[in-house]
């Protein structure tokens, strides 16, 4: 079975990703499909809980308004690890409709980008398939904290200087 | 100026590590070119035509006498004993190995320095004002909120891969000495009907191939919200940008494609979502930021030094420097001293790591230690006392810093060009060198008074041509150099870009060309008309006829 890095840990993929296909060649284990499949079908395959989405760069999160909280899992395609609109995308699905279930990068996903995916609100990576998920999985430690307000630490470090020194205070100690 | 605490210290330390290992990874084959790529280039490191190239950031323009040993240092030991200052506010290395620069970046985190987010596409350098905080105009200073958006947009984890490259420049006073109107965004502060201070933020200008001045987005944004303000525009354009062609890949595109009016739109109601929130920026942490900025321990002084004026009275060399090198303090008794890097012989920008060394030196003996690069690629000492002015002179004139031509032609903004850019088209350094030998009279460039000439070697305008008074664009024809001519453009408040006056010229007739456009405004000026008011005035029509007459 496929390894993902979920909530920082290594972990078997159960999903099953469908890049393109029908709605009658769906597995029945569970599976994301891509945003138009959904549209076409979102009725018939509401009754399932083993459903996600994926959304492609320029698919636009507000067509998922709707589906936040039902919806287990949303994906997110990065086709090139320099397209940076699906980090625009995972925030907005984050703070703008609060989606909370799994948020998923899926794409060209490499260690030197997860921890900005992170800080965008992803809590899971599917690492290229030609990557040890077990290497990558550091990339999440490269910085230990940020300067902005990001969705894995809503209040940026202006708004937590005193706190975060004192933090560093007691750790050195 | 502003001084880490541990957290900025802590996050370029990391920095450092992570590069440290993106580098070992790529030498090792377990990073592709591709994959490492946007990776160096976010630390810096370009690799260019002889070498790599190493854009080190000096945010906002801002060096203590430390750091800039610590970049003579590593002149010395990394490179080959010389610095190019950019029009960015930045210094350039062009000769490191590719294996020393996370050790070269290790040595300026221990100076509070780095190479963070110089090039790549991401929120570059915020630059602003030169004389911020000791200029008489200033609304706000703007350095306290060019060091907020320094840590705003510091490894945003949001904007990392941005379409393009973005450019933030800030300016506190309404008149503009750091090129906003060009800038992807630029931030102005001004005040409301109430006297309340805050910014106009305007969007979309920008040089290179297509070159626009920026629209205003918003007249009147309270200081607080700038960072959510910002944080709109970048998602609205990292969303939209286009992505399919890096020749339209910069933010000025997608405004003019959607419309200022439609952009604001996306911009205001997102902000409309997030305003107020987590990113307003409290009251406290701007005083926080401020007080890293207050004001040195100015001695206090009745008016003008008699020292200072009986000098200018008795030495006219030395007052000529003052007239174009000194610019007035807001405190009485000091002034403001901007050393030319633009000395004929020496590629503009240039220094060497003995000059700085000097220069640090110079900035402990006179300047409490500090000192500004602008983009016009000089440096300056913000803080000189007038008393002090004729020995300062003396000790600039030994280090070939004090030719008394700022503002003046030979004072050029030049890109490195094809002697060492693998982007250019054609050489720009010994154009620039071939005109300042030809107008090497100073009686006569005091005579023609400010003239901005500017140029570059490709497209790409990182000598800002289209803004020159002057503007010389270096294309290819055929594989040979040649070198395109604009006038009438200008930077600041006033900013306005140069039309083309016809065919390109071979260099060995530019000199002829830049005089002959100077004949013409000689001739025809009005009495203390400048240059660029004479272009206004004239067009570019006679300018083009005196040129073209014989020569074609």
């Amino acid at each position: 079975m496929p390894k993902l890095i979920k909530d920082r840990a290594v972990v078997d993929d159960a999903w099953t990703l469908v890049r393109e296909g029908s709605i009658d060649e769906l597995p029945v284990t569970p599976v994301i499909i891509p945003l138009g499949l959904w549209q076409q079908h979102r009725d018939a395959l509401h009754e399932r809980r083993d459903v996600g989405v994926w959304l492609a760069p320029s698919d636009d999160p507000d067509a998922l308004a709707g589906d936040v909280s039902s919806l287990p899992l949303i994906a997110v395609d990065f086709p090139q690890f320099t397209d940076g609109r699906g980090y625009s995308t995972a925030r907005l699905l984050r703070e703008k409709y609060a989606f909370a279930g799994e948020l998923r990068a899926i794409g060209d996903i490499l260690r030197d980008q997860l921890y900005y995916l992170q800080a965008c609100g992803f809590n899971a990576f599917a690492v290229r398939s030609d990557r040890d998920a077990a290497q990558a999985l550091r990339g999440l430690d490269d910085f230990s904290d940020n300067y902005q307000a990001t969705v894995a630490r809503p209040l940026p470090l202006f708004r937590r200087r005193p706190e975060a020194d004192r933090d560093v205070a007691t750790q050195s100690s | 100026m502003y001084r880490y605490d541990r957290h900025d210290q802590r996050f370029i330390d990391e920095r450092v590590a992570q590069f440290r290992d993106q580098t070992r990874r790529f030498l090792a084959g377990e990073l592709t070119e591709d994959e490492f790529r946007p990776l160096r280039l976010q630390n810096g490191l370009y690799i260019q035509k002889y070498a790599p190239m190493l854009r080190i950031a000096i945010p906002y323009g801002l060096l203590s006498s430390a750091q800039l040993r610590t970049l003579a240092h590593i002149g010395r030991k990394y490179d080959r004993g010389y610095g190019h200052f950019t029009t960015r506010q930045n210094i350039q290395f062009n000769w490191p190995r590719l294996e020393d620069v996370p050790d070269i970046l290790a040595e300026l985190a221990r100076v509070q320095m780095h190479a963070i987010q110089t090039s790549g596409n991401c929120v570059r350098n915020i630059t602003t004002d030169h004389f911020a905080g000791v200029a008489g105009d200033e609304i706000v200073d703007p350095r306290p909120y060019c060091e907020l958006l320094r840590q705003w947009s510091t490894f945003h984890p949001e904007f990392a891969y941005l379409p393009r490259k973005f450019k933030i420049a800030v300016s506190g006073s309404p008149v503009d000495r750091a090129a906003t109107l060009v800038h992807d965004i630029g931030v102005h502060a001004v005040r409301d009907q109430d006297g309340e201070a805050g910014f106009r933020v305007l969007v979309g200008g920008g040089l290179g191939r297509t070159p626009i001045i920026g629209h205003v987005i918003r007249e009147f944004l309270p200081r607080a919200e700038i960072l959510n303000y910002l944080d709109a525009i970048m998602r609205v354009y990292n969303r939209f940008g286009r992505r399919d062609n890096k020749f339209k890949a910069r933010i000025k595109i997608l405004v003019k494609d959607m419309s200022i009016d439609v952009f604001r739109d996306h911009v205001e109601a997102d902000w409309e979502r997030i305003r107020g929130g987590p990113g307003a920026v409290p009251d406290e942490e701007v005083a926080r930021l401020a007080s890293f900025f207050d004001a040195p321990p100015y001695e206090r002084f009745d008016g003008e030094d008699a020292s200072f004026r009986a000098a200018l009275a008795d030495n006219r060399a030395f007052s000529n420097w003052v007239k174009r090198n000194v610019f007035p303090h807001k405190v009485p008794g000091y002034a403001v001293v901007t050393l030319s890097l633009k000395k004929t012989g020496v590629p503009p920008g240039d220094a060497t790591s003995d000059q700085m060394d000097a220069v640090a030196d110079l900035a402990d003996a006179y300047s409490f230690g500090e000192l500004r690069v602008s983009h016009e690629q000089n440096l300056i000492f913000t803080d000189v006392k007038q008393a002090a002015l004729l020995a300062l002179w003396g000790e600039l004139k030994a280090l070939g810093f004090a030719t008394p031509n700022i503002g003046l032609l030979t004072d050029i903004i030049c890109c490195p060009g094809g002697d060492f850019c693998s982007l250019a088209n054609a050489k720009s350094i010994p154009i620039a060198e071939s005109i300042q030998r030809r107008f090497d009279d100073l009686d006569y460039l005091y005579d023609l008074g400010e003239i901005d000439l500017n140029i570059s070697g490709c497209m790409n305008a990182c000598g800002h041509h289209h803004v020159g008074n002057i503007g010389v664009l270096g294309v290819d024809k055929n594989g040979s150099e040649w070198y395109q001519v604009s006038i009438g453009g200008d930077q600041g408040e006033h900013a306005s870009l140069g039309k083309v006056i016809g065919p390109s010229f071979a260099a060995v007739d530019m000199p002829d060309v830049i005089e002959r456009l100077v004949d013409v405004y000689v001739e025809r000026r009005h009495e203390d008309e400048r240059f660029i008011d004479a272009v206004r005035r004239l067009g570019v029509e006679p300018f083009r006829e005196r040129v073209y007459a014989e020569a074609h």
